[in-house]
């Protein structure tokens, strides 16, 4: 329709896209994460299952769905934490660059070496603020320059100017949303690829929230993201992508299932599956 | 207006005065429950120090007994000689028992776990004349009585009560802490010796010190491995060594009554030692309460 020579009336308005929140062009994106027919059980109920998608590099994905729809399920499949889980049973593939994760002599712990994750409520160790960051680099070998990589990843992290005065005091002595950064912080100093975000503002007040959220975005630029969220808006704030999760009941058993995947724009303004419209819409959940 | 109104009453009545009564009856009983128990303690302190008093004396604490009786002379040796019984089985019995409380808590199946528990609980159990009477069987028979065959007897009675305690304490640190650092990519063990043990130092430290407090006072395993001692200062553990709990039981048949205020005098150190153990075992409770977040 457009031809070189017509020129734009000067009284249109520019459109602002805040954050990059065009839809991300996928084609071009690198995957890091190749869900392939995931699902898992505990015991006799199945927690999700016939899930597929992809995550793509430096992008932030989040997992939406009421509670129970197994978003926490599904994000603790990405780095094997439901391993800890004894009743826990997985199939399906978690293609990681291409390998997967539940492959044969593939091991957990170099699975979460590469794939952080920061939880649901703050969990520092009781430790001091400098340990908390430095001992996982202290134990994975990553010894040298230890003082510049605990600075860099509180730095990161948000934090260093809020504690830098006292790092060896208690972590615990910290407020709720500087436990949490810490948490990303001691994730991040061991440089992960991917991080896993499970729910890492439910705890926090709004204004530690908007924080966290602040911080995702310049987290991005180097990590791939990955959070679940219960609160649609905050995955409308800083998700590229968006899941949506439901609960499927049918036959006497009920099961999370991937509903839909695409931009976040989409999904919130012109959803395909009128269950995802349901949602974002709030007509239940 | 403002009178009330004739149905509405406050004060009890029938079924509400009987319901009141039987409440006040209960709780004055649970009172005097509880009383009593002080008061035994009382009376067994007091008594204990009432007779004690005559036998303490500096010499009571720095002299080993008179080797022919007499009025003089103290426990010195009896004291150094329980002290070493008890740290060896301290050494022999902490290990154990927290390796044992780390397998049950970090790395068991609960179908496993729960026979492991059921076998300390039953192990604890155990009269510990059984105890003495096993140790005496595989190490003294044959051989001679020592101190270390002593110690060995009073680790068997620590063992289940420092691996429970560690256990109880082990399950109180926040799963959250685990996954935190297993997301770290952290192997198990590093993640116990690294991040359970450290925050659950504190309540181990508390069993292992009220497991020395009992061990302290353990008199049946001693009979048979650790009983016919001489009576001079030594610290040659391949021998029997003078040790307290023996010690009063001994002098107590004794018909010397300086002997029978010397048992008193000896129960009175043992008595204070129980005491400080368990107040300091509280200290460390409360310290690794705050470690634990709780």
């Amino acid at each position: 329709m457009m031809t070189d020579d017509v020129t734009i009336p000067i009284d249109v308005a520019p459109v602002e896209i805040a954050h990059e929140r065009r839809a991300p062009d996928t084609a071009q994106r690198e995957v890091v994460f190749d869900v392939r027919d995931l699902a898992v059980t505990y015991g006799s109920t199945t927690a999700i299952s016939g899930v597929n998608l992809e995550i793509y590099r430096n992008l932030i994905t989040a997992m939406i769905g009421p509670s129970g729809c197994g978003k926490s399920t599904f994000i603790r499949c990405l780095n094997r934490m439901n391993d800890l889980v004894p009743s826990a049973k997985i199939e399906g593939q978690v293609l990681y660059h291409g390998q997967n994760i539940y492959g044969d002599g593939v091991d957990p712990f170099a699975v979460r070496r590469r794939i952080g994750m920061v939880f649901q409520r703050p969990n520092p160790f009781p430790k001091s603020i400098y340990d908390n960051v430095a001992w996982g680099p202290r134990v994975l070998g990553m010894k040298r320059g230890l003082d510049e990589r605990v600075e860099k990843a509180l730095r990161r992290a948000a934090l260093w100017e809020e504690v830098n005065d006292r790092l060896k005091r208690s972590a615990l002595s910290l407020s709720g949303g500087q436990q949490q950064r810490l948490c990303i912080a001691r994730a991040i100093a061991i440089e992960p690829e991917v991080l896993l975000l499970d729910e890492p503002a439910s705890a926090l007040d709004p204004i530690a929230t908007s924080a966290i959220e602040d911080l995702m975005h310049d987290l991005k630029r180097e990590y791939t993201i990955v959070i679940v969220t219960h609160n649609m808006q905050q995955a409308a704030r800083v998700a590229d992508l968006t899941a949506f999760f439901s609960l499927e009941v049918g036959e006497g058993r009920r099961s999370g299932v991937l509903v839909e995947y695409d931009s976040t724009d989409k999904i919130f303004t012109n959803p395909t599956d009128q269950r995802t419209e349901d949602y974002v819409t709030g007509r239940f959940g | 207006m403002s009178a009330a109104s004739p149905q509405l009453s406050l004060r009890p009545t029938g079924r509400d005065r009987r319901r009141f009564l039987v409440n006040r009856i209960m709780e004055s009983l649970g009172t005097a429950a509880a009383l009593l128990a002080v008061g035994v303690l009382v009376v067994v302190v007091t008594s204990v120090a009432l007779r004690a008093a005559p036998a303490i004396s500096w010499d009571f604490f720095t002299k080993p007994p008179n080797l022919f009786g007499g009025p003089g002379g103290g426990i010195s040796s009896a004291i150094v000689g329980s002290l070493l019984i008890v740290v060896m089985s301290t050494a022999m019995a902490l290990p154990l028992g927290v390796l044992i409380a780390i397998y049950i808590a970090e790395f068991a199946s609960p179908r496993v776990a729960a026979p492991i528990q059921l076998v300390l609980d039953v192990l604890n159990g155990l009269p510990t004349i059984v105890t003495g009477i096993f140790v005496y069987g595989i190490l003294v028979v044959g051989h001679v009585q020592s101190a270390y065959a002593g110690a060995v007897a009073l680790a068997i009675v620590m063992l289940p009560l420092v691996a429970r305690a560690a256990q109880e304490t082990l399950l109180l640190v926040p799963s959250a802490l685990r996954e935190a650092s297993l997301a770290l990519g952290v192997s198990r063990w590093r993640t116990v010796v690294g991040v359970i043990l450290p925050t659950a130092f504190g309540g181990i430290m508390t069993g292992a010190v009220l497991a020395m407090a009992r061990a302290a006072g353990e008199t049946a395993p001693l009979l048979f491995t650790c009983s016919i001692f001489n009576p001079a200062v030594s610290t040659d553990v391949t021998k029997a060594l003078p040790n307290i709990p023996v010690l009063i039981f001994t002098y107590s048949e004794q018909p010397d009554p300086v002997l029978h205020e010397q048992a008193w005098g000896a129960a009175l150190v043992l008595m204070a030692f129980v005491l400080l153990a368990s107040l300091s075992a509280k200290a460390l409770l409360a310290r690794s309460r705050r470690k634990l977040g709780r």
